[in-house]
């Protein structure tokens, strides 16, 4: 498998660095898709020339990268941008994780079949090692082959960082080292609050790991959410504190939390809340800002209920619904979570919408573009156009989300229940949720 | 032309006044003046040739006023009036100042409220066209300009600031309320105090435009009220708003500083001076050809024997002559003025009346000498995404290279790129051997760019900067947003190179022993020029939607929130189909009756 991979490496470098040589690589650092003020090059360098200047970067209100992650990133090589080693690291992580969280799917189900828990009319359910075997490439080839990425990289969009790291604390959380995921996550946290909602699953699947139940009695569970707790906590505060040392203030707090939460810079973009503060009446701002904020926060617990058997499927339900509502979305976020479509190809027969909703998403990804120029260039439309496309790309993946949820839970109440349900008379039973 | 004049037949004042005595004196010697055909004047400066101010008045306050007359080559008038107010007294220390006699009141109390040192404030309509008509006497951008130096002993200056601000706005009937601290900077180099003291900390500086300010009538009313006989005597008499206003270019400002009482310098005194520049365009008037022109003029002039253009000599002829003239070095340029003292009673003769003729000798005033120093600016780019600011600084001197000092004040709503930052000179990068940067904060405070800049001779320097535009909350936009927003003028400060000391031409009467070598005592000049200021357009949103907006934005929430809610609430069931309204119908008499249902 080494070999395939490989190859998709090269291919996907090769992809970039090409788009690195042409004339897309100005037009595309400039779209408004691609990057946020969280994520843009363009602010990374902003950052690194004020601090030439002797005026912190954190003065103005440009820069909101955390500082020990951007200031390495500093051009030196030309030739491989650190993006591209980003989504290269990021795609093999995937990789490895993807492969051996599979090894592990099937070795639950080898123990299943054993035990001959599933009912006899589920057997077309059951996922063979044919099927599984190209899944980890076909998860890397998801995230390396999507143009999203790809346009990410191409504007150099820190975005890409955020990915690989993600991507190795999924890795590190697979393996089973809860030191290191738990420091990953910890970056992650400190680069973009966010995937503050991934410690759940991760304690649940390193629980899992361990076959300690989630149970509220033992001290063995206890134990080990202090333990997790603790070392999450403590990493985050060491990077906390190198960003205070090194420029010796605490204005990083404001300038990148702050702003993240706060949402001051309503410059357009893919997500639900550019526009709606733009029109927000003045009373109403700090309540709707806490509405949606919440809103990205509040399904981690049911969640986590909900699917407390499916911790990485928990992990790809939080990514995306974190891409979906979070404050400054951009593509490369949206790429993270689609990179994991393959790991669930097995769901496809259960997806009710999956065609309207690619329709969707692929229309309003061409019409972005095409409106944007229309609104900002050509002056022949207005905000409106360009924001009515921003709705329909995020209701077309709430609607992938929550199919591909739907289709998850289907799937286990099969399982549990069999295949083809009868009614009480004998007849063919249709399933609903009640 | 005529038009103009004949607002001004009105009288005239002796310009001059040392102490309030003469001044009421004045106001009785109003007299009309007859509408004659006369031509062109020009006049000048008072106090250079009455250099020593009458000493042994008693009143510790003055007052002086003069007008300035200069025909611009482009064929319009330039009228520059000052008026000065002198005051020796304590505004800050001891006991509160309550007599007031030559000095508003109204100003005197603000300034010692506020601990104010050195208070500049000035209110323009059009803009200078430097290329076309020189450097003006006292530049100024378009809209309004204010920059206080405060007292070193206030605490609080951001809060002195807006106070003052307010009060300001109030006493100048102008939209000096909008100052806040988003538009308010403190330059650490351009703008130095000009008065006494040797307080240079930029913490006690103020600085703001505000490039939108509309200046009218309103504004000019209480500005006069300021004067010590308002509009009722003196030079203050030629102004009429309608004339004023009439104008291509009108700028009225008031400057306070502390100076020195004498040329000893052991004390200082408090000086108000309040100008008003105007541009009249002849061409825009209806007036003929520049020879036939006539104008009816009412004051003192002074000539210009234009030593600077020694091989055309004299431009224009003056009647009456008179026997005053007086040399002068103004904007490193020395030029010739006839005074007309209109205190003297031998400037009116039998008819108490003044009556000037301009005429000019060429037809064609021939080539304007090229200012030396002059600035530009607009924005490039298209779409409502970014663009870039681009800022042209020409140095005609042909072979003296000077630092300038440009300061830049672009609000946060262009979102300045620093590290975009180009400087180039003859096609060669010039680096700033100065930057002062203070980047903006979003809703608090804007960018602010210091730089000087080597501007080599004969050169154009061209500085660049790209800007993303920000797109603001729908309540930020002005009432017409699609009009655009304005950025203020770039100001460029410079110590220029004298042209007198460029003048090389020996033709001139002189002692010999001073034309040797070219440089002089005024070897150099402080000047100041202000670019134009930029128009600038944002993307809008549509300020008709916000209901629906959160209407719908709500709505995709709930879509979300739904869809999940319902698949973490319910469970998979089979579905039994419900019995028909017959079957239920006939099982509820069926159950009434006692048998089994069906």
């Amino acid at each position: 498998m080494a070999a395939p991979l490989t190859l998709l490496l090269i291919v996907a470098v090769t992809i970039r660095a090409v788009l690195f040589r042409s004339s897309l690589a100005e037009l595309i650092p400039e779209r408004v898709e691609v990057v946020s003020p969280l994520n843009a090059w363009k602010r990374v360098v902003e950052g690194l020339a004020l601090l030439d200047l002797g005026v912190s970067p954190y003065a103005g209100d440009v820069f909101h990268e955390v500082s020990p992650l951007s200031i390495p990133l500093n051009e030196s090589n030309p030739s491989i941008h650190p993006s591209i080693m980003a989504d290269a690291l990021t795609a093999v992580a995937l990789y490895l994780a993807v492969k051996d969280y599979n090894k592990t799917v099937f070795r639950k189900q080898k123990y299943a079949l054993e035990a001959e828990r599933y009912p006899l009319d589920c057997l077309e359910l059951i996922r063979t090692p044919k099927e599984m075997y190209y899944i980890p490439l076909k998860v890397a080839m998801f995230y390396l082959l999507n143009p999203f990425t790809i346009l990410s990289c191409v504007a150099k969009s820190t975005c890409g960082l955020n990915n690989a790291v993600i991507a190795l604390f999924i890795l590190c959380t697979v393996k089973g080292s809860s030191l290191m995921s738990a420091i990953f996550l910890a970056l992650a946290t400190y680069q973009s609050i966010y995937p503050l909602t991934l410690f759940a699953p991760a304690l649940l699947y390193l629980l899992q790991r361990l076959y300690i139940p989630v149970n509220w009695q033992r001290s063995s569970f206890w134990l080990f959410t202090t333990q997790y707790t603790f070392m999450y906590l403590g990493s985050l505060c060491v990077m906390v504190c190198l960003s205070f040392f090194l420029l010796s203030s605490w204005d990083f707090l404001s300038s990148v939390y702050g702003f993240i939460l706060s949402v001051p810079d309503l410059t357009p973009n893919i997500g639900l809340f550019w526009y709606f503060f733009a029109e927000m009446f003045e009373h109403f701002r700090l309540f709707f800002i806490c509405v949606f904020q919440i809103n990205v926060f509040f399904y981690t617990i049911p969640l986590s209920i909900k699917l407390k058997e499916h911790p990485i499927f928990l992990i790809f339900m939080q990514i995306a619904i974190i891409s979906i509502f979070k404050s400054y979305p951009t593509v490369g976020d949206i790429a993270l979570y689609m990179a994991f479509l393959p790991a669930w190809n097995h769901l496809y027969r259960f997806l009710r919408n999956i065609f309207l909703v690619s329709v969707v998403l692929l229309a309003c990804s061409a019409l972005f573009p095409v409106l944007w120029h229309l609104w900002i260039y050509a002056g022949s439309a207005n905000s409106n156009f360009y924001y009515a496309i921003t709705l329909l790309f995020n209701v077309a993946q709430i609607l992938l989300v929550s199919d591909y949820f739907y289709a998850y839970l289907r799937r286990e109440h099969h399982l549990t229940h069999g295949l083809y349900l009868k009614r009480k008379d004998g007849s063919e039973a249709t399933l609903v949720l009640k | 032309l005529w038009k103009f004049m004949s607002a001004f037949q009105q009288c005239l004042s002796p310009w001059k006044f040392q102490h309030p005595l003469s001044q009421q004196q004045f106001a009785e010697e109003e007299r009309q003046w007859e509408a004659t055909e006369v031509k062109e004047a020009d006049r000048v400066p008072d106090t250079m040739q009455t250099p020593d101010v009458p000493p042994l008045t008693p009143a510790k306050d003055q007052f002086q006023e003069e007008l300035v007359i200069r025909p611009l080559h482009s064929g319009d008038i330039y009228a520059s009036f000052q008026f000065r107010t002198m005051w020796d007294t304590d505004f800050l220390r001891g006991s509160k100042v309550s007599h007031y006699r030559l000095f508003p009141k109204s100003l005197g109390q603000v300034i010692s409220k506020f601990s104010v040192r050195e208070l500049h404030i000035s209110f323009t309509q059009g803009y200078w066209r430097t290329m076309q008509w020189g450097q003006p006497f006292l530049p100024s951008p378009p809209g309004a300009e204010l920059w206080v130096w405060f007292q070193d002993t206030v605490t609080d200056v951001d809060g002195a600031w807006k106070e003052l601000t307010n009060v300001l706005s109030g006493i100048f009937c102008a939209s000096l309320n909008f100052i806040d601290s988003t538009n308010t900077v403190q330059p650490s180099a351009s703008f130095k105090p000009l008065g006494l003291g040797n307080v240079t900390d930029q913490r006690f500086l103020r600085y703001a435009v505000l490039p939108r300010e509309i200046v009218c009538t309103e504004n000019l009313t209480p500005w006069k009220k300021l004067l010590p006989c308002g509009s009722k005597a003196g030079l203050a008499v030629l102004m009429k708003s309608e004339k004023l206003f009439h104008s291509s270019f009108h700028s009225q400002a008031l400057h306070f500083r502390p100076v020195c009482q004498d040329w000893k310098c052991k004390s200082t005194v408090w000086e108000l001076r309040q100008t008003l520049n105007v541009v009249f365009d002849l061409h825009t008037s209806g007036q003929g050809k520049r020879g036939e022109r006539s104008l009816k003029c009412y004051s003192m002039v002074i000539m210009q024997a234009c030593v600077v253009f020694p091989l055309q000599g004299e431009l224009f002829e003056l009647s009456p002559t008179t026997p005053l003239l007086s040399q002068a070095v103004v904007l490193g340029d020395r030029r010739t003025y006839s005074v007309y003292d209109l205190t003297n009673q031998a400037t009116f003769g039998q008819t108490r009346s003044l009556n000037m003729l301009l005429r000019w000798r060429a037809a064609e005033s021939g080539d304007m000498l090229r200012p030396l120093l002059h600035g530009e600016r607009y924005v490039a780019g298209y779409g409502l995404q970014t663009g870039e600011i681009h800022t042209l600084m020409y140095n005609n001197h042909p072979y003296r290279a000077f630092p300038v000092l440009l300061l830049d004040t672009v609000p946060w709503y262009l979102r300045l790129y620093i590290h975009t930052l180009t400087v180039t000179s003859k096609g060669r990068d010039n680096k700033p051997s100065y930057i002062h940067y203070q980047p903006s904060k979003d809703r608090l405070r804007p960018h602010l760019l210091e730089m000087l800049v080597q501007l080599p001779p004969n050169s154009v320097t061209e500085v660049t900067m790209q800007f993303e535009r920000a797109l603001l909350k729908w309540t930020e936009y002005t009432p017409d947003p699609n009009h655009g927003f304005y950025v203020g003028s770039s100001v460029i400060s410079a110590l220029v190179p004298s042209v007198v000391a460029m003048d090389t031409n020996s033709t001139r009467e002189c002692p010999l022993f001073s034309s040797f070598f070219p440089c002089k005592e005024e070897s150099s000049y402080f000047m100041r020029v202000y670019t134009e200021p930029l128009l600038v357009n944002l993307p809008t949103p549509d300020f008709s939607m916000p209901y629906n907006v959160i209407c719908l934005t709500c709505t995709v929430v709930a879509v979300g929130y739904g869809s999940l809610y319902n698949l973490l609430t319910r469970t998979f069931q089979v579905e039994e189909p419900s019995p028909g309204l017959a079957k239920r119908l006939a099982n509820i008499i069926r159950r009434l009756r006692g048998v089994p249902l069906l």
